[in-house]
């Protein structure tokens, strides 16, 4: 508890900064930081194989995507001109959040071990997977053995997302 | 196309950090199945490090060999994947179901765990491929276009 409520400030201080300001480049780090701040957040609830993931593409590969994308485009690109916000927005997003807060009350308190998610399937993976595949961590497990056709798929589309990214960017050869 | 860096820090630097980068990034990989981690993170960890030795050294160099090289390996990863199910498959079985992987003197979590360990290694490929790929395709600069393509029209 000590951790969290800094953190999650500064993923609001940081997630707001990536919208506000003006610089595409500086927006981009900052977006850099707040994944880094969302992957200690993930590490901290317990999900280290999802802050590990966070971690490494959130504030590594995609900060350097951005910013080779960045690099082709002039100045006149990546400073932004902001017109005023339309006013059904300045109404409907707080009335939107609002809907979410009442919603987000509905869910289950964290770590319940009678909420929906934990009791259908995920106690059969936590308790079988060592005796079925030898591997401790069971989020590989699952990911590679109980569902890997899903990994399958996943690996497909990031196969295609190169190629798409070659086809359309490397122009003449 | 990327200019080499010329600052001395940077390119010292760069030499220290790139391969504890890899080594780390195949540690990852391998370690997947103990600890946090695995297929995909390794192959983003040696991705990113073959993109900063592109970004550091220069696509030409030679510190970027093995960055070049790499794309020749573009869906090997998806074959090694697709091959371990299709072994499955002739060994009587569903699609990627490890059981039916038919290696001798093995039990069936022992399998399992092979199974585990390949398919790890097709995704760790694809995404060190697929990284390197894109970083190279989003530097590639519109100078580089032979001039004399719109004369043949």
């Amino acid at each position: 508890m000590t951790f969290e409520l800094p953190l999650l400030f500064l993923l609001v201080i940081t997630a707001g900064g990536a919208i506000l300001v003006k610089d595409l480049i500086s927006a981009v780090f900052i977006l850099g930081s707040y994944s880094f701040a969302l992957a200690l957040v993930w590490a901290l609830l317990g999900a280290v194989d999802v802050a590990f993931v966070e971690a490494v593409v959130g504030a590594g590969l995609a900060t350097v995507f951005f910013l080779l994308t960045l690099f082709r485009t002039t100045e006149k690109d990546n400073h932004l001109r902001r017109p005023p916000m339309p006013w059904p927005a300045i109404i409907g997003l707080p009335l939107l959040g609002v809907l979410l807060l009442y919603g987000a009350g509905d869910l289950p308190a964290f770590g319940d071990a009678y909420s929906a998610a934990s009791t259908h399937i995920s106690p059969v993976f936590l308790q079988n997977s060592l005796a079925d595949t030898r591997t401790p961590n069971v989020v590989t497990a699952v990911l590679m053995d109980y569902r890997s056709f899903d990994t399958f798929i996943e690996t497909i589309v990031i196969f295609t997302a190169g190629i798409a990214c070659a086809l359309i960017l490397r122009k003449g050869n | 196309m990327i200019r080499p860096h010329d600052s001395a820090i940077v390119r010292t630097l760069g030499r220290i950090v790139i391969p504890v980068a890899q080594l780390f990034g195949f540690y990852v990989l391998v370690f997947g199945q103990f600890g946090p981690g695995g297929g995909f993170v390794g192959g983003v960890v040696i991705a990113a490090s073959m993109i900063l030795a592109i970004l550091i050294f220069g696509i030409d160099s030679p510190d970027s060999t093995m960055a070049r090289n790499i794309l020749h390996g573009d869906g090997l990863g998806l074959l090694i994947f697709a091959g371990v199910g299709g072994l499955c498959m002739i060994g009587g079985g569903q699609f990627l179901n490890y059981t039916y992987l038919q290696i001798p003197n093995l039990d069936q979590a022992s399998q399992h765990f092979i199974g585990i360990m390949l398919t790890q290694i097709g995704v760790a490929v694809d995404v060190a491929v697929t990284g390197v790929s894109i970083a190279i395709s989003l530097s590639f600069d519109d100078d580089e276009i032979p001039q004399d393509e719109g004369t043949h029209g």
